[in-house]
């Protein structure tokens, strides 16, 4: 009796050693791997498409770039801003999502489930309409800001209510707030007839993403994932709970704070790109946490390696379901998160 | 001190109340009706109204009043009160405030059944009127039993939670499956699905009213009629099983019937969401919780609100029209939110 108690404790303690276990051997197999199967990715997106194009012309074309071939003007132009954008999107949504579930404990954070970005579009929709031809340097900023006046709504909601800030309030706010500011956004098109602009960019896609987008973009968005590095250790003491992070001498608001910062300005500058792209901050985090374990110093870069695959071969599928036509990116990822979502909340043992 | 009141005379006393508001709500429709008939790109003015009513106007005036106007306020009236009380239904079925078409995920589903049958049939002209019901009652039953079925575990049975958070994650799935489906069509049959999909009352003629007049005859009376069942399942399930109700059996047949007059509505009048939400909240305010009260009471706020909706739209840009679904959506969002910041978990 005794010793059958006693090997269940043991049983109990392996198995929650082993739910705590962290895998850097496979963390970095997934960074090397990752790295390989995204530059394959890129290889076969840019050489795909309506006219297909060999794999040693793209070789050509990037490293001995001649503006006199239109096949290389085609993948300059069109393609390779294209499939990088996707990338870049890619890695700051899942690395976004990544932050957010970590430091709020809260397993169905997203920014698209959250109102960040149906906050960063309303912006984006009232830009299009009051200052149009405002440039893209001034348009990802005040992303930025519709992103955080969507956070703040969703999260001071949840806050206010009786009973806290539970994860299921957080989703239904934010969904409440998605179909507020979509429907403001539509009356918004209506009016100022941007609805056929408007319309393609809410579905989401990376099709138009131009060089000069990403060269604005890289910036923000490389110092934020490097900033979320940086952050990663920070973050997995509070993924432990407050109360031990704050045990363990950490300075909690201000790792909130900067959590908070990078989540805006990955998410706004995303949304500013390629639109409202939901999912994916859901998806990889929770693979990744999976895959490599708790420790964020590897879940973070790992995050957005997957996060960039996903988007990739993402977009590689809405090219290929019915061409010429493209299907949006955004449909795409959607059909693939909300079985995951559901699998979420089912599996989910604990009042969410 | 408590004042004694005894249960009857109170019950007494609620019922009064109960009229009164129903006679108070039913004042402000006809006002907002006279109203709406006089907003738009030509007005008319009450004494033209009523001359054109009882058969003397001027051609022009009849035509718009008869083939423009009264179509869509009706129509308007009529899945408001559908709505409303889809959205009551639901939320004593599954006794969770926030139960709502809309949110649930019917509303896309039935939706997305809407675009299948346009992409698919032949031509625009002749759009079949009155399949479209019956299709949309098909999408949205399916998306229910999907809904359930998915947040249904063993053991546990339905909490709740899982039920909103499944519809929210479906309505996702369909609305990217609209997505995917709008952009094959051709420009036509898309600026059709646009106007739908944002909740525009399009049905400007007499073939919508009519194609949606028996889902609402039919259903909305069975349901007022289910009232005392709803009061006793409100008590909860293991009370109303005590007290000798079928309970699974009522559960089921109350929530087809608020599925069909979601569906029916939703055909007809594109994504309206939020109505069966802020109806039955405002309904129970005014006159207490009890359904033979709750319900009829609902339904009247329900029709005011879509109308009011409907009038705002066409007022606030003119001379173009902000799609009525939009104008809900303002209105309702805060107010789930607000709710949503009251209730405890």
């Amino acid at each position: 009796m005794n010793q059958q108690a006693t090997t269940r404790m043991g049983i109990n303690k392996q198995t929650q050693q082993e739910k705590l276990r962290s895998r850097p051997w496979v963390a970095t197999l997934i960074l090397v791997g990752g790295l390989v199967a995204l530059a394959l990715g890129i290889a076969v997106s840019v050489s795909f498409g309506a006219a297909d194009i060999k794999l040693s012309v793209v070789w050509t074309a990037i490293f001995h770039f001649n503006p006199e071939i239109t096949e290389h003007q085609i993948i300059m132009d069109l393609r390779l801003p294209r499939v990088l954008g996707g990338v870049m999107v890619g890695a700051s949504f899942a690395v976004a999502g990544a932050i957010m579930q970590g430091m709020t404990r809260n397993p169905l954070a997203d920014s698209g489930l959250m109102g960040i970005n149906a906050g960063a579009g309303f912006a984006l929709a009232l830009c299009f309409a009051f200052f149009p031809g405002l440039s893209f340097m001034y348009l990802i900023f005040y992303a930025f800001l519709g992103a955080g006046g969507g956070a703040a709504i969703v999260y001071g909601i949840g806050s206010m209510a009786k009973g806290g800030l539970t994860p299921t309030r957080l989703v239904l706010a934010g969904a409440a707030l998605s179909l507020l500011l979509q429907a403001l956004s539509e009356g918004v098109a209506l009016y100022f007839n941007i609805g056929q602009d408007l319309a393609f960019w809410y579905a989401g896609g990376v099709a138009g993403t131009k060089w000069v987008q990403l060269k604005i973009m890289l910036p923000w968005v490389g110092g934020a994932i490097i900033g979320g590095i940086i952050l990663s250790r920070s973050i997995t003491m509070l993924s432990l709970g407050e109360d031990i992070a704050k045990g363990l001498g950490q300075r909690v608001g201000l790792v909130k704070l900067a959590g908070a910062l990078i989540v805006l300005v990955l998410a706004g500058s995303s949304v500013a790109v390629v639109g409202s792209v939901g999912f994916i901050g859901l998806i990889i985090p929770h693979l990744t946490r999976y895959l490599v374990g708790v420790d964020y110093r590897w879940i973070i870069p790992c995050s957005a390696i997957l996060g960039s695959l996903l988007a990739v071969f993402a977009d590689l599928t809405a090219r290929m379901i019915n061409p010429p036509h493209e299907t949006p990116l955004g449909a795409i990822i959607a059909l693939i998160g909300v079985p995951f979502f559901l699998y979420l909340a089912r599996k989910e043992k604990r009042e969410l | 001190m408590l004042e004694k009141t005894s249960p009857a005379s109170f019950d007494q006393a609620r019922n009064k109340k109960g009229l009164f508001v129903m006679l108070v709500l039913s004042i402000l429709i006809v006002l907002v009706f006279i109203i709406s008939v006089n907003t738009g790109y030509i007005r008319l003015t009450p004494i033209e109204l009523l001359k054109t009513m009882f058969g003397s106007g001027t051609a022009k005036q009849e035509l718009i009043l008869f083939d423009f106007r009264l179509p869509r306020i009706v129509i308007s009236v009529l899945i408001g009160a559908g709505l409303a009380v889809s959205g009551a239904v639901m939320q004593g079925v599954f006794r969770n405030s926030l139960a709502d078409p809309g949110i649930l995920g019917i509303n896309a589903g039935a939706g997305l059944m809407v675009m299948l049958l346009i992409s698919f049939y032949p031509t625009t002209a002749a759009a079949p009127v009155f399949l479209l019901p019956l299709v949309a009652f098909f999408g949205a039953a399916v998306t229910a039993i999907l809904i359930y079925s998915l947040a249904y575990k063993r053991h546990e049975g339905v909490s709740p939670i899982r039920l909103l958070l499944t519809g929210v994650a479906i309505a996702a799935g369909m609305s990217a499956a609209m997505i995917v489906l709008t952009l094959k069509l051709d420009p036509d049959k898309y600026k059709f699905v646009a106007t739908w999909l944002a909740g525009s009352i399009w049905g400007t003629s007499w073939k919508f009213v009519l194609s949606l007049l028996p889902w609402i005859l039919i259903l909305l009376p069975y349901v007022i009629f289910k009232a005392r069942v709803m009061n006793v399942l409100n008590l909860g399930e293991q009370t109303a099983t005590g007290l000798g109700a079928a309970v699974n059996r009522e559960q089921f047949k109350l929530l087809a019937a608020a599925v069909g007059l979601a569906a029916a509505s939703v055909a007809v009048s594109g994504g309206i969401g939020f109505v069966g939400l802020v109806g039955p909240h405002l309904a129970r305010r005014l006159v207490g919780p009890k359904h033979q009260l709750m319900l009829p009471t609902a339904a009247l706020l329900g029709s005011l609100l879509v109308l009011i909706a409907d009038t705002l739209g066409r007022w606030i840009l003119q001379p173009s029209e902000v799609p009525t679904g939009i104008v809900v959506a303002v209105i309702g969002a805060p107010y789930f939110l607000y709710l949503l910041a009251r209730t405890k978990s």
